[in-house]
């Protein structure tokens, strides 16, 4: 970059700074290099975020201690081998879905997404950037869940890499209906639905109550949230050391699938 | 050579209201086109389309030769844009990240710490975007526009909400860019801001092209203006009004302070300071007020009617 000394006094302002050179030399960037400069911007300002690192980090966390306490409920197995996969669940959901979708839905109500539309960052390296920002955050969140279930005498089965697959799967299928409340709905209504489709499939979805707490016809149903798969599948893997099953795998894909689809037909920018 | 803007016959609609009914402009390479306008009258609508964020309803729009929405890929890295509705950018992140992150969007960007400096915000890089006065936002946004070298600006109203002081040096800013070769689109409310910058000024009034020209030209005709003073009150307005050229008026508009109006020239600036000489009045403060932008309305509304 060029800095030329201020030419002739008259147009120099002091306080302007030294002149610039403004001769147009436009183009766009690598993507590579757009991508990761938008997820590293993304991922700073989750974590600056406080109520994004409530929801993601401390909330799930804090439920792991609570629903370990044998108050709600009793559980057959060893409680911490059922709570952990649950938690690791529940993070899936505030960080891909939760805190995915107030975040984005914020960003459209103050125009950003609009601006970032008269950039050179096309949508594509947007959503990438966003993405990324998520899983890395996710990364953080697992972390500190599997430490603190360590911490607690958490005694994982099963095979680790069939589980962070599922919880791939379970980021693309939150992240898909995450971006379709972020681009259908007024940033206000994102923020009451997001927060309380949590709540509801925390509870009904079978993440801190096993469905089998639920009656028959009930549960069957239940059992098709992604909420549901995910969970069930991870306890499948971790607490049972099994397979995760094809209907878990078929129900999360086809949540991806949907939720992906829908929001790439249904976002709007502004 | 192609145009950097080429509109011709463009309408829109919002509903059952037109917001642009049939306009035709070109924005030659190089020049600093103004469109002048009040509230209303079609300016962000015109610009937003030329954007690439709205559609228009008929009539063609081409940037740079290229089609804004079909060719948005090509177009948006040599095109820097300055939304009306504020910086449009992550509310939390910090002025200086936010600039170096839409520079690494951009293949050969501008030193972001300089251009910090060259709009004026070089303490306010770790401010967040949310912490900064609306004149800070603008020269923000001013910035963002500016940090992929692009050959084509859209600025809609740049510098509503900055300070005297901010509006002169982001003046200075766009004129060593059209001296650098960077085309101008700008909308304002200032008559000044036009005066001083603009190759070429394009006045929209309720969806239409009032008037187009260099500002001297728009201004020219019928020259009617007013000058302001304070002096003690009471002034005995009758001589005044009698030793000023026909048609002119004198008038105390609030306690000591006066208002003549009628055809500002050298000769009733000179009858003016002469007749106060006369009194032993000192005039303070005089000024010649400029037409204002409703006045400059008044002035092309009338001359259109008195003609039909
Ligand atoms: N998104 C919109 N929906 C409906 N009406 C609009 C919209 N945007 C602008 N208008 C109307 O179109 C006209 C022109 O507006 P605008 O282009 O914003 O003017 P300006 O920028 O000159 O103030 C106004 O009457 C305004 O109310
Ligand atoms: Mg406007």
């Amino acid at each position: 970059m060029t800095r030329t000394a201020p030419s002739g006094s008259m147009r120099h302002n002091p306080d302007a700074g030294p002149r610039m050179d403004f001769t147009p030399k436009p183009a766009a960037a690598p993507l590579r290099k757009m991508v990761l400069s938008q997820a590293a911007m993304e991922f700073r300002l989750i974590i600056r975020n406080g109520e994004q690192v409530a929801l993601t980090l401390i909330v799930p966390l804090l439920l792991l201690v609570f629903f370990n306490l044998p108050m709600l409920y009793s559980l057959s197995d060893r409680r911490i081998d059922f709570v952990v996969p649950s938690i690791l669940a529940l993070g899936i959901m505030s960080s891909a879905f939760t805190g995915l979708a107030i975040g984005t839905g914020f960003e459209r109500k103050y125009l950003v997404l609009k601006r970032l539309g008269a950039t050179a960052l096309p949508r594509a390296a947007l959503v990438g950037g966003k993405t990324l920002a998520i899983l890395l955050l996710e990364v953080v969140q697992a972390t500190l869940i599997c430490a603190l279930g360590f911490a607690l005498g958490w005694h994982p089965h099963g095979n680790p890499l069939l589980a962070v697959l599922l919880l791939v799967l379970g980021t693309l299928a939150f992240g898909g209906l995450g971006m379709l409340v972020a681009g259908t709905l007024r940033a206000e209504v994102v923020l009451a639905v997001a927060n309380l489709v949590w709540l509801v499939l925390m509870f009904c979805g079978g993440i801190a109550l096993p469905l089998s707490r639920f009656p028959d016809g009930v549960a069957d149903v239940l059992r098709l949230l992604p909420s549901a798969a995910l969970s069930e599948g991870l306890h499948r893997i971790l607490q049972d050391g099994s397979r995760p099953g094809w209907g878990v795998l078929i129900t999360l894909v086809i949540w991806s699938v949907g939720g992906l689809a829908a929001a790439a037909r249904f976002f709007r920018w502004e | 050579m192609d145009a950097a803007v080429e509109i011709a016959d463009l309408v829109k609609t919002y509903g059952a209201r037109t917001a642009i009914s049939g306009i035709s402009l070109r924005v030659e390479p190089g020049e600093i086109l103004a469109l002048l306008g009040p509230n209303g009258a079609g300016k962000t609508t015109t610009i937003e389309i030329c954007e690439g964020f709205r559609t228009a309803d008929s009539g063609s729009v081409r940037i740079l030769g290229l089609d804004p929405i079909a060719d948005a890929t090509a177009l948006r890295p040599r095109v820097g844009v300055m939304l009306q509705d504020g910086v449009g950018g992550y509310n939390a992140a910090k002025a200086g990240e936010l600039l170096g992150l839409f520079a690494s969007y951009a293949a050969y960007p501008q030193d972001c710490a300089a251009l910090l400096d060259a709009v004026g915000l070089g303490d306010a890089a770790e401010v967040p975007v949310k912490r900064l006065s609306g004149g800070q936002r603008q020269r923000l946004s001013l910035a963002l526009a500016l940090v992929g070298r692009p050959e084509l600006v859209f600025l809609d109203e740049p510098t509503a909400g900055m300070d005297p002081h901010a509006r002169r040096s982001a003046w200075e800013l766009l004129e060593s860019m059209r001296a650098d070769g960077v085309t101008i689109v700008l909308t304002t409310h200032y008559l000044d801001e036009a005066e001083r910058l603009a190759d070429s000024v394009v006045v929209m009034d309720g969806g239409r092209i009032a008037a187009r020209g260099t500002l001297a030209e728009l201004t020219s005709a019928g020259a009617e203006g007013q000058v302001r003073f304070k002096a003690p009150p009471g002034l005995a307005l009758r001589g005044l009004t009698d030793a000023l050229p026909l048609g002119s008026a004198a008038i105390e508009e609030s306690s000591g302070r006066y208002l003549v109006s009628g055809v500002v020239d050298p000769q009733l600036l000179a009858a003016l300071t002469a007749w106060c000489a006369g009194q032993g009045v000192f005039a303070e403060g005089l000024a010649v007020e400029r037409r204002s932008l409703e006045d400059v309305f008044l002035a092309l509304t009338a001359g259109s009617a008195a003609r039909s």
